[in-house]
């Protein structure tokens, strides 16, 4: 089936997209969370939004490299890939739980709103066309960028 | 049951309720996040079954389902770690 219809990665755009978009999202949660919590807040905020950022860009080449394989394919390894993800998010809050600059309140308010907040900004710019599956055509990617 | 209750320390009691607190809590959040991801990438493969020229726009979606979806876990898992204090 994927080979009938051979089409981009309509994920790897969006999540560079979202990674694009982040950055001065990132830095605003960043200076609104130091404003409270100090330096720590500042270094929470941040580890959460590199989270963020890591677990969507995993998603995204995981699902689009499945999804030149096989639909099988894209099924367990987007049910694998959430399994293995989730263990990787889990050790990782895990590792800095008792770190002194850690806030964990902060962490799982970032975590969420940051998440939501992305996706919410991003669905703005998602096609729902067949013409243009992925981003709008206004919106640059990589790929569209002029060389 | 009462006794074994009431013969506990209660510091010991209340240690053993975090960590079942903590255990639900943890599995609740991973559990409905992989139901609903299951859901989602299901109906996403029948869709570019039925309709492979749509493919496109179907990863695009089911992406961003998989990615709302997963910021509940997030969050759950960090709920886990805050209870445990």
């Amino acid at each position: 089936m994927a080979d009938d219809a051979p089409v981009a990665a309509p994920e790897l755009d969006i999540a560079r997209d979202l990674v694009r978009r982040a950055i001065p999202l990132g830095l605003v949660v960043i200076v609104l969370s130091a404003l409270v919590w100090r330096a720590d807040g500042a270094w929470t905020a941040a580890f959460a939004m590199a989270i963020i950022i890591v677990n969507l860009l995993a998603a995204a080449g995981l699902m689009a490299w499945a999804a030149r394989i096989s639909p099988n394919a894209l099924m367990a390894a987007v049910m694998g890939g959430f399994i293995v993800r989730m263990a990787i998010v889990a050790l990782a809050i895990f590792a800095v739980k008792d770190a002194s600059w850690v806030e964990l309140p902060l962490l799982a308010f970032t975590l969420l709103f940051g998440q939501l907040g992305l996706l919410a900004m991003e669905t703005r710019y998602v096609s729902g066309s067949l013409a243009f599956p992925g981003l709008k055509p206004g919106v640059v990617t990589k790929e569209a960028r002029p060389s | 049951m009462l006794h074994v209750l009431a013969a506990q320390d209660s510091g010991e009691l209340v240690q053993g309720l975090t960590a079942v607190g903590r255990g639900i809590v943890y599995g609740g959040a991973a559990i409905g996040p992989g139901i609903s991801i299951g859901i989602v990438v299901g109906n996403a493969i029948t869709a570019m079954a039925r309709q492979p020229e749509a493919a496109g726009m179907v990863r695009t979606t089911m992406f961003l389902g998989i990615a709302f979806t997963e910021a509940l876990a997030l969050f759950g898992f960090v709920l886990a770690f805050i209870i445990s204090g």
